[in-house]
């Protein structure tokens, strides 16, 4: 019998009343892990020699779960998926890891991304591309595709991401799966390898909305090591799921789900945001109002480019402490600035290094005023739009990407014109530090897409709420991967 | 003077605190190369900075020491560059929003008061140490993350004297308020100095020249001079175009400055606003309580004591050069003993032993109240002054009270009746010398006053004896 495809309350059942124990759910999830490698490419590393934990009254003890590698792992090698820390072995947790350790829970394995969360396509990471599980031909999306792909398989029913412009959510919706990213701060940060500090969260990736809520209650908290976190002690994430306040109110942008106003429509457009629209009608007849609301195109086309200037520049002001001087491998050269160039070169994909190039122009004085500065100016506007929504309505929801996973072959992160802000609207969740959640909504030729709430800052409990409610309209919860041919 | 010297300074002071500015790394002096480090001072991935609130507040009242406006909210930037030394690519300074600007400040120069403007002062992190050795460099982090302030002036001073003058003054500041021991020969303190010159009375200023990473005082003095006499001797030849905009640095055995870098090789450090430390509210409140806890200082002390208790400007200068002497004299004047007689004891017995056993005034026995016991004996004649001298030094070397070293044995004879007898019995003796000594050969008082000490073994009040000696004899 398969236990791995349960979710957290059904497993902590099975184990609290003897049918299966924490030993034999390792034994399953490090099996199914092997297969998933082999399907998916999805981890950087697979522990051995796993030991079981006592199962307590905490939901998550003894059940095995997956971690991005981007969060310290004491003495567990720890890469960012990049080749400037291969061989890197942290010698303390990130402070998350070590609250999931204090409630049980059984770390089986190391999941792959984007080279530091630094991408959408899961195609970056130093042991090469990562598959959808849906279709081994198409992405999970970035950078938190291991992760994605492993939930998505059925490995264990959750796997840590980090989110810096929607590598949670994206990935959630291209495999089918729950991806949510809380409030800026309500996890700590601390040990998790950075991309950019002021949009990065940490979250997770399951495959219902109730366990995204276990995992967060046990994941979060102010940590005095992490200046950014804040007191979220009288947040109950599972205790207000079943909660049934007041009626909610959401809303969805016109500019963003109306195919007419769309000048490059295509089939799967179309299929997409009818999806959306029938869900919508499905949310409004379960007696939740959804309004529709219009925000000047102008702003949301300005999305992208905000996001690209301030997470590059952050970006490359982070990674400057990968030198391979005190950590990583030590690069050849003569003095200092060889040493250095010679590491960064061999050790960053071509993405991150276009990236680090956009973040150093954009930083350059003579370049500040009008890109990185007027980038921190649109993120203002574009946060207090979304923040006056909030005065109006509990959440944003919207439809998650343009569509399904898109192929691996030709893909790029480099953005384009033409980029549509369909393809980036989640990044606003980022740019305010909302909390943001994606749920499956359908399909599009067997392919899973995904829609998604976003609310105010601090008010996690009620976009949990929200999604839980809306999820229980459909049938996707629980999902697991089933290969498309 | 044929042109007028234009100089900037820029002074670096490594703070006092237990951990460091941004972790929790221990900061303090070490031998053992890199045994205070944390995982953030290596700037380990993953890893962020906890802002210490105590450098914090020693920032704020050095702002406020300086009249400096200071702002609602306590903010951090990153100054971006690659170096060995800066473990993260970038120290963590303030640059958008220091801690304090547009502070001004009168110190001393020679018998002269001149007027400082300070540009900014602002919190950052120092960056590891390094040696280079023959063949290879070597990397000590205990220095990574310790907290320095940093204090930019304006253009203000136009000799090297007025530039030491003022790096001696904010030295005193930072000891008096035990923010920093401002030590330069243990590197605790590095200078910055930018010279141009003008012809006097122009309002343009030269072209300005930067000399980096000065470490004492002494050196600034040179570099000064040095770099004032190199512009204007091409200057004076025509070539003035010569000086360029850059970085220079003093070569110490020699004495010169030696480029580094022009102004088309300047770094552009990219700063932006630290994403990991929100902004940290300075309440008015805090600033109150902050204020409070300044200490009188150097100047006002001096020109207390020259005003109260009438103090020479020298014995004062001496008095208030440390805090914790001038705490000493403070705290025997408050205990009673007069200024003028504090003053002596400690500027000339107190420094003196100070210096001789180069010791710290923390570490001396003698408290103000022993020094009062003693005082006060020789003053009630218990003791004569030279006794007095005796036991000062005595309690010193056996670091016991002074009482134990005033007794019947030692004791002065200062009981006029005992005196009386004694002299009494002398001039019985003395017929010859009497006689000439009355008959106008006043020399002969020195042989009484000898005798008197010779038959008391030097016991003898000596103003009393004299005083006595006058009655008995001048009849």
């Amino acid at each position: 019998m398969s236990f791995m495809n349960k979710s957290i309350l059904e497993l902590h059942e099975s184990l609290k009343n003897g049918e299966v124990t924490s030993q034999e759910l390792i034994n399953e999830s490090l099996k199914l892990s092997k297969e998933i490698a082999e399907k998916c490419n999805a981890f950087v590393t697979i522990l051995e020699d796993v030991k079981p934990l006592e199962v307590t009254e905490n939901l998550l003890s003894g059940i095995p779960y997956g971690v991005k590698d981007m969060y310290s792992t004491k003495n567990i090698l720890t890469t960012g998926s990049s080749n400037t820390l291969k061989d890197y072995v942290p010698f303390f947790n990130a402070t998350s890891i070590e609250h999931l350790m204090n409630a049980g829970a059984i770390m089986v394995n190391k999941t792959a991304c984007d080279e530091f969360g630094m991408g959408g396509t899961g195609t970056t990471c130093h042991t090469g591309y990562v598959k959808n599980p849906w279709d081994t031909t198409r992405m999970c999306a970035g950078s938190s595709s291991g992760s994605a792909a492993a939930v998505a398989s059925g490995v264990y029913p959750y796997a840590l991401g980090t989110d810096t412009g929607d590598s949670i959510r994206k990935p959630a919706a291209y495999c089918g799966i729950v991806g949510y990213k809380p409030t800026y701060g309500m996890v700590s940060r601390y040990g998790v390898l950075p991309f950019a500090s002021s949009l990065d969260t940490c979250g997770v990736l399951t495959r219902n909305v109730m366990d995204a809520a276990i995992v967060i209650d046990a994941m979060k908290g102010k940590d005095p090591k992490d200046m950014t976190s804040w007191d979220s002690s009288k947040i109950h994430l599972l205790d207000a799921l079943k909660e049934n306040k007041t009626p909610k109110k959401l809303c969805y942008i016109k500019e963003l789900c109306d195919i007419n106003l769309f000048e490059k429509k295509n089939d799967e457009l179309s299929s997409h945001l009818n999806n959306f629209m029938e869900k919508i009608d499905l949310i409004r007849n379960s007696g939740i109002v959804v309004e529709e609301v219009s925000v000047d195109q102008n702003l949301l086309n300005a999305i992208a480019s905000t996001y690209v200037i301030i997470s590059c520049a952050e970006a490359t002001s982070n990674m400057s402490n990968l030198t391979g001087i005190s950590f990583g491998p030590r690069g050849d050269g003569e003095n200092y600035n060889e040493i250095v160039k010679d590491h960064r070169t061999k050790g960053f994909s071509s993405l991150i290094k276009r990236r680090f190039i956009i973040g150093s122009y954009v930083l350059q004085r003579e370049n500040q005023e009008r890109y990185f500065k007027n980038a921190q100016r649109v993120r203002r506007l574009l946060v207090d739009t979304w923040k006056e929504l909030f005065q109006k309505y509990d959440a944003v929801i919207l439809p998650v990407g343009t569509g399904v996973a898109k192929p691996l072959e030709g893909s790029s992160d480099i953005l384009t014109p033409d980029i549509m802000a369909l393809e980036e609207h989640l990044q606003v969740g980022n740019f305010g530090g909302f909390p943001s959640i994606t749920i499956p909504s359908g399909f599009i030729k067997g392919l899973p897409v995904g829609l998604n709430i976003t609310g105010n800052c601090y008010e996690d409990e009620n976009v949990l709420n929200i999604a839980f409610q809306i999820e229980s309209l459909m049938d996707y919860k629980n999902q697991i991967a089933k290969e498309v041919k | 003077m044929k042109y007028q010297a234009v100089i900037g300074l820029e002074m670096h002071c490594e703070l006092k605190s237990n951990s460091k500015v941004f972790s929790r790394g221990k900061n303090s002096y070490s031998e053992l190369p890199n045994s205070l480090v944390s995982e953030i001072d290596m700037a380990f991935p993953g890893t962020l900075p906890i802002l210490n609130k105590k450098c914090v507040k020693d920032a704020i009242k050095m702002a406020l020491v300086l009249n400096c406006e200071i702002p609602k909210f306590m903010m951090f930037d990153r100054k971006n560059y690659f170096y060995p030394d800066l473990p993260k690519g970038y120290q963590i300074t303030q640059f958008t929003n220091p801690v304090g600007i547009n502070g001004k400040i009168e110190i001393e120069c020679g018998d002269k008061i001149i007027p400082v403007q300070i540009h900014d002062i602002h919190l950052e992190e120092d960056s590891a140490s390094m040696d280079h050795l023959s063949d290879t460099s070597v990397i000590d982090y205990n220095r990574a993350g310790v907290p320095l302030l940093e204090l930019v002036t304006e253009p203000c001073f136009h000799c090297a004297e007025e530039a030491v003058a003022f790096l001696e003054h904010m030295k005193s500041i930072y000891q008096y308020c035990n923010i920093s021991e401002a030590d330069t020969k243990k590197g605790q303190v590095r200078c910055d100095v930018n010279v141009s010159i003008r012809k006097p009375n122009s309002k343009e200023l030269g072209t300005r020249v930067e000399m980096k990473n000065i470490n004492s005082f002494g050196n600034v003095f040179e570099a000064i001079n040095y770099e004032i006499k190199r512009q204007s001797e091409l200057k004076d030849k025509g070539r003035y175009h010569e000086v360029e905009q850059e970085t220079r640095r003093f070569d110490e055995e020699t004495g010169t400055t030696i480029r580094m870098r022009n102004k088309a090789d300047a770094i552009d450090y990219k700063y932006f606003v630290e994403p990991n430390i929100p902004k940290y509210q300075i309440t008015d409140s805090w600033l109150e309580e902050i204020r409070k806890e300044i200490p009188r200082l150097r100047m006002e002390r001096k020109h207390e004591y020259i005003k109260t208790y009438g103090l020479s400007s020298y014995d004062a200068t001496i008095l208030v050069k440390e805090k914790e002497i001038s705490d000493y004299f403070e705290e025997c004047v408050r205990l009673g003993i007069e200024a003028k007689e504090a003053c002596n004891w400690i500027n000339v017995q107190v420094i003196a032993y100070l210096n001789k056993n180069d010791i710290q005034i923390k570490d001396f026995y003698l408290t103000p109240e022993m020094l009062k016991y003693i005082i006060e004996q020789k003053n009630k004649g218990v003791i004569s002054s030279k006794q007095a001298k005796e036991i000062f030094i005595q309690v010193l070397e056996e670091e016991k009270e002074p009482q134990n070293f005033i007794s019947l044995e030692n004791a002065q004879i200062s009981d006029t009746l005992e005196l009386e007898k004694i002299i009494d019995e002398i001039i019985g003796y003395s017929e010859t010398q009497v006689e000439q000594y009355q008959s106008g050969k006043d020399r002969l008082f020195d042989y009484f006053v000898g005798q008197v000490m010779k038959n008391t073994k030097g016991k003898a009040n000596p103003v009393m004896t004299k005083e006595i000696l006058h009655r008995k004899l001048d009849n």
